[in-house]
């Protein structure tokens, strides 16, 4: 057998993830489990008893706290996915060059996207399972079709990984970081409809909100989890995020190609 | 795998003209042949239409200034940098196409560490043997032996990260040898390392060439690719402007020996070049004059003659370095 041949062999990318990943877990324990429920306490739970009150027909009939839910799982994992795709990537492709260590085997370029993407899903599982469970407990979830977040939810943060791994791959150094998040993370999280329904803001940047991955994330997750309205229209969500991941994949594969093989 | 053989003792490959599988114009023992080989970067030509050959069981020497190429030659034969123009072959095959086939049969020390220094110094091995889809138990097996060779049997569960620099180039030197390659590329196997460490990193690399693996190194230490390299090239501004055996370039580009004249001023002032008929070639320098001369005693002795006060004279013997500043030159290249 020669190693290189088999579409297995990017498995071994991924290993090496988890490997590292067994020494420095503890790192990324707050950012993608204790923050997200900070928030669904603080405003699920606290700011929601106000809201609850007053307006739950914008919310489709469900309390805030079952409309933040499905949402913060979805931006937890877009959260999560684009942080990876940044310092982690950056540092295998030139500070501590450890792509080049592994393309100098039998590797190329399309096992390390691959065996990303593997290491990415196992995160993104993990992630969405653990957020699950704390969305049972709060008895968010109305159907068993709830499970379909998981798979929901890593589409969603494979989609930003992709995405942004091809951007991280064009960069000299991590200077650009910051505008990702600032210009792009961040806003998506405040307005692509996971705190509220994006039909409250201006026609105009209700039009731009819908057109981001992250819309569609939130609704396809929010759908599955409250079997509510936004389960209508998942045809449309789902292929948004197909289509998208795979845009984003091919472009993080030509640029990766490109920085790397010269 | 392994088969229970020790694997060291069989790294002397088995490279008979049977076992190259589709061969090029090569002949048998013939383990890297390039012709007309060049790599461009958009406008610049980093190497500029070499030609080599190296054969199995030589160590084999890129010499040259930063700069010069040897690096971007290094990594075409790698197959991490695709050619540009020209013929290449690599262990009889074509890097375009049979990279990975390639990479199969080499092993690769890189300039700069590239190990994982998250990982222990065993599971950067085991981890490596994984890429190469060595079994775990063959895996295992080899990566013991090769830690006792490289003398990092006692740090295998240590961290990678506070290792020392010597200590890392030697696991980083295990792990290209972890897949028994036939062929293993070094570039600049011991830049930066203290005197005891280049030392220990030169027998091992000694050790291997004794077992018949072919070694290609990229160095700019003449002492080095004196110590190690059986045959080498000069490179500068991207071509090759010499070859042979360290012994050979010697004799060629420079004498026997080398008289080392350090005088006053004054006396420098008033030579008129009275020197010149004394040596074959005189160097001037700031601080002193090189009298390049088959018999350097000899030189002196005519110097003596003719009355020239010195402050002090050295007679050494020629090096690589007397070659390799007269082939690329004294200027400083940055």
């Amino acid at each position: 057998m020669t190693a290189g041949t088999s579409p297995l062999t990017a498995l071994r990318v991924t290993q090496r993830n988890l490997l590292v990943y067994r020494r420095t877990w503890r790192g990324s324990v707050f950012g993608s489990f204790l923050t997200p429920l900070l928030y669904l306490g603080a405003l699920g739970v606290g700011l929601g008893s106000f809201i609850a009150a007053q307006d739950t027909d914008a919310l489709g009939g469900f309390t805030y706290l079952q409309f933040l839910g499905p949402g913060l799982l979805a931006s937890t994992c877009m959260q999560t996915a684009s942080f990876e795709a940044t310092f982690p990537i950056m540092g295998k492709i030139s500070w501590r060059r450890n792509y080049e260590a592994i393309l100098a085997t039998p590797l190329q370029v399309h096992h390390l996207l691959f065996g990303e993407a593997g290491w990415m899903t196992f995160r993104l599982t993990s992630i969405s399972t653990v957020f699950l469970i704390v969305l049972v407990i709060f008895g968010i979830p109305t159907s068993p079709l709830a499970l379909l977040a998981i798979p929901a939810a890593i589409l969603t943060g494979l989609a930003f990984f992709l995405a942004i791994m091809a951007f991280t791959a064009t960069q000299k150094n991590d200077a650009g970081f910051a505008a990702i998040f600032r210009f792009v993370v961040n806003p998506l999280f405040l307005f692509s409809g996971t705190f509220f329904p994006v039909d409250r803001l201006p026609d105009g940047l209700e039009f731009i909100a819908s057109l981001t991955p992250l819309y569609h994330g939130v609704a396809l997750v929010r759908g599955v989890v409250l079997a509510g309205p936004d389960l209508a229209s998942w045809p449309v969500h789902l292929a948004y995020l197909v289509v998208f991941s795979s845009i984003a994949g091919f472009l993080a594969y030509t640029t990766l190609r490109r920085r790397l093989v010269k | 795998m392994l088969d229970g053989r020790p694997a060291l003792g069989r790294m002397i490959p088995a490279l008979t003209a049977g076992t190259i599988s589709a061969p090029m114009t090569t002949t048998p023992d013939v383990l890297i042949r390039a012709r007309a080989l060049t790599k461009q970067f958009g406008a610049l030509t980093a190497v500029d239409g070499v030609d080599f050959d190296v054969h199995v069981g030589e160590a084999f020497g890129f010499l040259g200034p930063n700069g010069a190429g040897k690096t971007s030659t290094m990594r075409m034969i790698a197959c991490s940098s695709p050619m540009s123009s020209g013929e290449l072959s690599v262990v009889g095959m074509n890097p375009t196409k049979q990279g990975a086939q390639i990479k199969a049969r080499l092993g690769v020390v890189p300039q700069i560490d590239n190990l994982d220094a998250e990982l222990t110094v065993l599971e950067n091995l085991l981890m490596y043997a994984r890429y190469f889809d060595i079994p775990g138990e063959s895996a295992r097996a080899r990566a013991a032996e090769l830690l006792d060779f490289v003398q990092l049997t006692d740090r295998a569960n240590d961290q990678v990260e506070p290792l020392s620099g010597g200590m890392k180039r030697r696991l980083t030197i295990a792990r290209a040898l972890i897949n028994e390659p036939e062929l293993i590329l070094l570039d600049e196997p011991t830049t930066g390392l203290d005197p005891q460490a280049r030392h220990l990193v030169w027998d091992r690399l000694y050790r291997l060439k004794s077992r018949g693996v072919t070694l290609v190194i990229t160095t700019h230490y003449m002492d080095e690719a004196e110590q190690l390299c059986d045959r080498l090239v000069v490179m500068d501004h991207a071509k090759i402007v010499a070859e042979g055996s360290p012994r050979e370039l010697i004799e060629r580009y420079s004498t026997r020996e080398v008289l080392e004249l350090r005088l006053t001023d004054a006396t420098r002032a008033s030579l008129n070049g009275r020197l010149d008929s004394v040596a074959e070639r005189v160097e001037d320098l700031p601080d002193r004059i090189l009298l390049y001369a088959a018999d350097g005693e000899q030189a002196l002795e005519k110097i003596h003659a003719q009355q020239i006060p010195i402050e002090s004279a050295l007679v050494r013997r020629s090096t690589l370095e007397d070659v390799f500043l007269r082939l690329t030159g004294r200027t400083l290249i940055e």
